[in-house]
């Protein structure tokens, strides 16, 4: 039996931490498990480059962060869309979706 | 934005390393929180619950690694922590550390010294806008050489050629400034009044000189440099539209120029006068004489190449209107040299000679850090494996070495220019008088990023090559023993030690054969006895004395007062002074070979002399008589030659009798002149130079009367001490004419000589810092093996080898390595010996005496600096070697 792909699409980690956070404002865990979640278990997020990837998103001026409360009162480092981070998103999408077509038409066309 | 934040983000996790970190463990931590609860609300018992959490997650250490290394701070942490790291191990390491920074030093420093020096002179441009397009233009020789235009050819050049934006000519001119203070002879030009526009140059004060000014009839007027008015008239600009005094006439100072300019054809000129020379004249005078310059702008449109050709098509076609004499005729065409090269002139050679030299030093010392690293390299290998063994990654410690090497390399790069700076100084102090720019030698920006690039080129050079052996293979390293790579490691320190000793040897060659000519050149007879001779150059500026008669007069009274002078036992003067920058050459016919016009035959030296000089100077008559007092006055004028004149022009013929016309009355129908005996030869302008063919004619004979000339006084005593008494005697005739280069003869021959003493002095030091780095080299790769092979020398001895077959062991390993660097390094030295050609004299390039000299010097110095290893191998005590493993 061969084991899945779970790695996340190389160059699509920002605009899945961008989508996840349009919703709301979220922590690193809450980001990895609703990615998971959706993509029903076909991309798992590995910690380490999800932070490093977080940590960029901020510096590119696109994600704020915050050490807050949770629920159950830990603090928790929050993360939270910009404006520009918005736009971004835009972009990415945008993007993404006229690449996809582009591929499934190449692909249907070669079947 | 962003880039904002980058930095913001940056500083704040730099300056508060440990907040951060704590922030990010804590981020980790509830990560794993998060997901070990998860795991238990899907119903996992705690414990399972975790190691599902931790399976998912993987190594949180790797993870907190991960986020930390990512932004740019993380680089500039790592390089701080290898750089303490690195100080660290240096401090602890003091030997290699002090021998690793100076060997860097010296080599760095000299290479600086050297750039500083040669880079105003061969590679900086001039400075003047568009100095590449300046060009000196000259006659050519029948051999080739550049021989000084005459200022026929300038006025021809100047109507016909069509390459250049702007011609000027310039002219030696030293007037003599009375009236203020003490009268002083002054360094200046006579020129054209283009020659600042040429340049590109204007006064900053005042006027440039304009085409009214060059007029013969127009008014006298100078222009001053910055330097002169600071001098002599306290830096005042209100002298502009002042009148100075000089040689007895009134010129009106209508310019001051910039404080940096500098007229690089005459670097001590402090004054300029325009020509005010006729545009047409006779061929007579002295405007048709070999000693002109000629600069000129080249169209920006032109290249080098298509001037040549427009000035070699023009000397070819001569024309009616600009009728060319014998002397001057430009058969052999019109030299055409960059100004760049003109000015780098004779010192090219020597200066090339001198960056050859200082490359190979820094070569040797390169060659000694990478042996020295290797060594330490090879010391450190249990260091370093430990270090692989704990999960260092193979790229971070290359890094972690690299730095190593390039903090020692920096380290030696300041102490290189530190090193520069004295050096720098003292090349200036010892360099030749006519070093061309010397005043534009300093330490500055680019010598100092020369350095900087310089060292961090070494570093990176001679670290790599450790660098990548230690990195090598240390997988086995803790197993200790790995005996094929130590066997690697000491043939590459075996070659590198091979390298030097070829390296030192091309210079110690260098310096050898520099060392031989010198001695060879002293040991010249210049043809007169240097010893216990005075000289000094007497100028008569003045209105006073402007008839030739009463000029006469003032000469012959002076040396009239200077034989008085108690010590002196013979004096005379002469228009030309042998081994002085003087050099005075005419064209001449003789009565005898009719067909062969004045001028054709070459120039011979003219000495213009009061009858004692060949007595003075102890100049030997070889045939005839020599001057007499009473050949002043009679008819026909009676002349003297030297003997290889003789030679060459009259062969085995006896030249007493025969008529000769010299000079200006060359081809005219002035009555002959008879030659009345001949004299050994001297050596006019060096003692290298092979020109002697020369005529002297007495004080009178001549056509005009020279109004500088120079005094020799032959002494009984010390004749340097007698210079006052002297000075005193020739103004007791008349205060107002100024005295100068006063020298000893033998003072003027080590001038003569100084731009090889220059450079001798120069690659000998090189030469003798190879030889200790050299020598350094051998003995560090000698005590490394020693260490290495403590084992095996015990056994050796234990099995009754003697302390004395040890000791040639270990002597014959060096010596070896030696003979095969002198052999390639003698292949070497005849290639590179090449470039010396022009500075040596009377030397073989093959010269069998100092490449046996160097050989042995060479072979001795090993021999020392094998010793000490080789005794302390003799020592080994067999019993504790062996009892240590």
């Amino acid at each position: 039996m061969s084991e899945q792909n779970t790695d996340v699409i190389q160059g699509t980690m920002d605009m899945l931490i961008l989508k996840t956070l349009s919703l709301q404002p979220m922590h690193g865990f809450g980001i990895a498990r609703r990615v998971e979640q959706i993509s029903r278990g076909v991309f798992k997020v590995n910690p380490g480059s999800l932070l490093v990837a977080l940590q960029r998103l901020e510096r590119a001026g696109w994600l704020d962060s915050e050490w807050r409360q949770t629920e159950n009162a830990r603090r928790a480092k929050f993360y939270r869309l910009t404006r520009a981070g918005k736009k971004q998103l835009e972009i990415e999408t945008a993007d993404w979706t006229r690449r996809a077509a582009a591929i499934a038409r190449l692909l249907e066309a070669e079947a | 934005m962003s880039l904002w934040r980058h930095l913001t983000r940056g500083l704040r996790a730099l300056t508060h390393r440990e907040a951060t970190d704590a922030e990010l463990t804590d981020e980790l931590r509830h990560y794993h929180e998060l997901s070990v609860a998860s795991h238990e609300r899907r119903g996992l018992a705690p414990d399972d619950a975790r190691r599902a959490a931790q399976l998912e997650m993987g190594n949180m250490t790797v993870a907190r690694e991960q986020v930390r290394s990512y932004g740019w701070e993380n680089g500039i942490e790592t390089l701080v922590t290898d750089v303490r790291y690195a100080l660290r191990r240096l401090r602890a390491n003091p030997g290699f550390t002090v021998v690793g920074i100076l060997t860097l030093a010296l080599g760095i420093g000299a290479a600086t010294t050297i750039f500083s020096v040669v880079n105003p002179i061969l590679f900086e441009s001039l400075p003047y806008p568009h100095a590449e397009r300046l060009v000196t233009l000259a006659d050519r020789g029948s051999d080739g050489s550049a021989l000084a235009p005459t200022f026929g050819t300038y006025v021809e050049l100047l109507a016909r050629s069509r390459s250049f934006e702007s011609l000027a000519a310039a002219d030696r001119w030293q007037p003599s400034l009375t009236g203020t203070g003490e009268p002083e002879r002054l360094v200046g030009q006579r020129i054209s009044a283009t020659y600042f526009r040429t340049l590109g140059v204007a006064p900053n004060v005042g006027r440039d000189f304009t085409a009214a000014d060059d007029e013969p009839s127009s008014p006298r007027v100078v222009i001053l440099s910055d330097r002169l008015v600071r001098r002599r008239f306290g830096g005042d600009h209100g002298i502009v539209g002042r009148a100075v005094r000089l040689n007895d006439d009134e010129y009106l100072i209508i310019g001051v120029m910039p404080p940096r300019f500098t007229d690089v054809l005459a670097p001590a000129a402090d004054i300029w006068a325009p020509l005010r020379a006729p545009l047409r004249s006779a061929f007579n005078n002295r405007e048709w004489g070999h000693h002109y310059r000629i600069l000129g702008r080249m169209r920006p449109e032109l290249g080098g190449k298509m001037v040549g050709d427009e000035l070699k098509a023009l000397a070819a076609m001569p024309i009616r209107e600009f009728s060319r004499p014998p002397w001057a005729d430009l058969r052999n065409g019109v030299l055409v040299q960059r100004l760049q090269e003109e000015v780098a002139g004779d010192a090219r050679p020597a200066l090339l000679a001198i960056i050859g030299a200082v490359l190979l030093l820094l070569a040797i010392a390169c060659v000694n850090v990478t042996n020295l690293l290797l060594a330490r390299a090879a010391q450190r290998r249990a260091e370093l494996a430990m270090r692989v063994a704990l999960g260092a990654g193979r790229g971070r410690l290359v890094r972690q070495l690299l730095t190593e090497t390039l903090v020692l390399a920096l380290l030696g790069g300041a102490g290189a220019l530190a090193f520069a700076e004295v050096g720098v100084r003292t090349l200036i102090a010892l360099s030749p008088p006519g070093l061309p720019r010397a005043d534009a030698i300093t330490i500055d920006g680019p010598v100092f990023v020369f350095a900087l690039v310089a060292s961090a080129a070494v570093g990176l050079l001679v670290g790599v090559v450790p660098a990548l052996g230690s990195a090598r293979g240390l997988g086995e390293g803790l197993q200790g023993g790995t005996r094929r790579a130590t066997g690697t490691r000491s043939a590459v320190r075996g070659a590198l030690v091979v390298a030097e000793v070829a390296l030192a040897l091309v210079l110690l060659v260098s310096a050898g054969l520099l060392m031989r000519s010198l001695e060879r050149l002293f040991a010249v007879a210049p043809g007169f006895d240097a010893s216990q001779l005075l000289t000094m150059q007497v100028i008569d500026p003045g209105r006073a004395y402007r008839s030739d008669t009463a000029r006469r007069q003032f000469y012959e009274r002076a040396l009239d007062a200077a034989r008085h002078v108690p010590g002196v036992t013979a004096a005379a003067f002469t228009s030309q002074l042998p081994l002085s920058d003087d050099l005075d050459g005419y064209g001449y016919e003789v009565a005898s070979t009719p067909s062969v016009k004045a001028g054709e035959d070459g120039a011979a030296l003219r000495y213009v002399v009061t009858p004692g000089y060949f007595t003075a100077m102890r100049i030997p008559l070889r045939r005839g008589r020599l001057l007499e007092p009473s050949d002043a006055e009679a008819m026909p004028e009676a002349v003297v030659i030297s003997e290889s004149f003789a030679r060459r022009k009259f062969g085995t013929k006896n030249p007493i009798g025969e008529r000769v016309r010299f000079g200006p009355e060359a081809g005219s129908d002035r009555p002959w002149d008879l030659i009345v005996g001949v004299v050994a030869d001297v050596k006019q302008q060096s003692l290298a130079s092979t020109t002697s063919d020369a005529f002297y004619v007495a004080l009178g004979h001549w056509s005009w009367v020279d109004n500088v000339q120079s005094l020799v006084v032959r002494t009984s005593g010390d004749p340097a001490a007698l210079a006052p008494a002297i000075k005193r005697a020739v103004w007791s005739v008349d205060a107002n004419q100024p005295i100068q280069r006063v020298m000893t003869m033998d003072g003027l021959i080590a001038l003569s000589a100084s731009q090889r003493r220059f450079a001798l002095v120069i690659i000998e030091s090189f030469a003798l810092a190879a030889l200790v780095l050299a020598a350094v080299g051998i003995y560090g790769v000698l005590s490394g093996s020693v260490t290495e092979r403590m084992r095996e020398i015990g056994v050796r001895s234990a099995l009754g080898a003697t302390r004395r077959s040890i000791l040639t062991l270990i002597v014959r390993q060096g010596l070896t390595l030696v003979l095969l660097g002198i052999v390639i390094g003698v292949g070497g030295a005849l290639g590179a010996t090449r470039a010396l050609v022009s500075l040596m004299f009377d030397v073989s390039r093959l010269d069998p005496v100092t490449y046996l000299g160097v050989g042995a010097l060479l072979v001795g110095v090993s021999l020392l600096a094998c010793w000490l290893p080789a005794w302390r191998a003799a020592r080994v005590d067999p019993v504790i070697t062996l009892r240590a493993e």
